[in-house]
């Protein structure tokens, strides 16, 4: 961003929606936003209560619980998928219809498979994240060079070799950029779980700030889950930069 | 006149050598698309001999039958007498677009036959080591794929090649991808190394002046469907300057008459 011909970086601009936040919290001209600095001051308040430790404690167990059975079940799937024609055939259509479906629909239905509690949540992380995992990991694998496979196969290489050796480290970039959608939709899956839920972490304690008009506790509950998001999605961004520059040769 | 002469000198040279491939009757279709059509051929153990013929003729479908890698709709291949029905530890293959693996290092990727073949870590890099070396890429051993040349990277895929130790190896035009220079060097390298070798080579390019360079058979191949149109033998003197090939007369000679004979196919 430039601003009178000056380059403002990125945390400079977001300085200046956090004073306009705070400019319009002062003048109440919007019902149930706080001030800027209220809800700074609620998220230092919330971060040392044992309820919201509590409540992060259940959050991220059950995303990285989710998040592991999406990966676990969805790399095999998305491999079996592209190199299988049949599984392709049989399956390809489902994916890519949960892949751009509203999932958020589905989550009643997953209360009543699952019942009101954790593990609901988690099987909201891996319904959300899944099906992009499937398909990136499936593309990847569509791409990788047909002289590669025939370069293992020519010395000797047994199927499992194959696998192990070329397949998964060729199709890894694209595998990783499928973990990185499928953690941001892993996030969607574990908030919208939990407002759904409403009895499990973060999703009580909105429920809890929400009904008493808690308003500043909210957002800064809002907030943390922003920073978390990103967090997690700053974080792979780099792993796969580490990956991209093996890739980069790909012939 | 000078076709007939080879021609005379071929039969000899026939009888006299043992062949270690033997290729009988081999068609191969893709589809409705006729690729290959009866090829019959022996390629003599420790020679080098090319397959040359116009692009789409079936030179690399017949490389990778021999191979293994695809199978044919109809004939057989042996190897030193064995029925090929698959890929072998005798024969190696080097590929047109080298197939390197980006993410490992010129090491591992030399090893990587080895590697497949269970051979221990140290021993496998220890002859890796000894092929780097042989083909002039010393120093160069922890370096990824994308930082070396087209010219280095082949380099790697033939050390590859060669750290397995097979009998055979099998070559893809494996200079298309490199430029003028680093081929006319690789070329000269290649004659140095197989004379240390000796290794039979079938080697697949569709440049004249490759295959009279560096081949002590040459067999042509008609277009599609390939078929072996003539097989010739340029006897020529490879132990001097290698650059006083390319003046010789029996060199020349040989690049005109193939030329001559392939005249025909273009246009
Ligand atoms: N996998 C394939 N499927 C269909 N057609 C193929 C396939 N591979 C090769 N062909 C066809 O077979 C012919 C011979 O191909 P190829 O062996 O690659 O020729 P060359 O190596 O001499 O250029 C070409 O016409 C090509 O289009
Ligand atoms: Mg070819």
């Amino acid at each position: 961003m430039t601003l009178f011909g000056y380059r403002i970086p990125m945390m400079a601009s977001l300085l200046v929606w956090c004073l306009a936040w705070e400019i319009v919290g002062r003048l109440d001209l919007v019902f149930l936003l706080p001030p800027f600095s209220d809800v700074l001051a609620a998220a230092v308040q919330l971060v040392q209560t044992s309820s919201w430790q509590d409540a992060t404690v259940t959050t991220l167990r059950a995303f990285a619980t989710g998040m592991a059975l999406a990966i676990t079940c969805g790399v095999p799937l998305g491999v079996l998928m592209g190199r299988v024609k049949i599984a392709d055939d049989l399956l390809g259509m489902w994916v890519n219809i949960f892949s751009s479906a509203p999932l958020s629909a589905l989550v009643p239905v997953l209360m009543i498979l699952f019942g009101f509690g954790e593990r609901t949540i988690i099987a909201a992380v891996f319904l959300f994240a899944v099906w992009i995992i499937v398909l990136d990991t499936r593309a990847g694998v569509r791409h990788v060079s047909p002289s590669l496979i025939e370069m293992a196969r020519s010395y000797g290489a047994t199927k499992p070799a194959l696998y192990a050796k070329i397949i998964l480290w060729a199709a890894l970039p694209e595998i990783l950029a499928g973990i990185r959608l499928g953690l941001i939709r892993g996030v969607k899956g574990v908030v919208i779980g939990q407002l759904l839920v409403a009895i499990v972490g973060y999703g009580a304690l909105f429920e809890t700030f929400s009904r008493n008009f808690r308003m500043a506790e909210f957002w800064a509950l809002t907030i943390i889950l922003f920073a978390f998001a990103m967090l997690i999605a700053e974080l792979i961004e780099r792993i796969e930069g580490k990956v991209e520059y093996y890739a980069g040769a790909r012939q | 006149m000078a076709v007939t002469a080879l021609r005379e000198k071929q039969s000899t040279v026939h009888t006299s050598l043992e062949a270690i491939v033997e290729v009988k009757g081999i068609c191969k279709s893709y589809g409705n698309v006729e690729a290959l059509r009866d090829i019959d051929l022996d390629f003599p153990r420790g020679k080098l001999t090319s397959l040359l013929g116009p692009s789409g003729c079936g030179k690399t479908t017949l490389l990778k039958i021999i191979a293994g890698l695809i199978g044919a709709s109809a004939g057989s291949v042996t190897v030193d007498g064995k029925h090929v029905s698959g890929p072998g530890p005798e024969r190696a293959f080097v590929f047109q677009d080298f197939a390197l693996m980006p993410w490992a290092t010129v090491l591992r990727n030399v090893a990587f036959g080895l590697e497949l073949r269970g051979t221990g870590k140290t021993e496998r890099e220890e002859t890796a080591r000894r092929y780097i070396a042989q083909v002039g890429l010393s120093g160069f051993e922890d370096k990824y794929p994308h930082e070396l040349s087209g010219g280095m990277r082949q380099r790697v895929g033939l050390a590859r090649a060669l750290s397995v130790d097979a009998e055979v190896l099998l070559l893809d035009e494996p200079f298309s991808a490199v430029d003028e220079q680093n081929r006319r060097k690789f070329q000269e390298d290649l004659i140095r190394l197989r004379s240390a070798q000796n290794k039979t080579f079938i080697f697949v390019t569709h440049s004249i002046e490759e295959a009279v360079y560096i081949s002590d058979r040459i067999v042509l191949l008609s277009p599609r469907p390939g078929r072996v149109s003539q097989v010739i033998e340029p006897d020529i003197d490879r132990s001097g300057d290698p650059d006083s090939i390319h003046r010789d007369q029996r060199y020349l000679d040989t690049v005109e008459e193939i030329w001559q004979g392939l005249k025909q196919y273009v246009e």
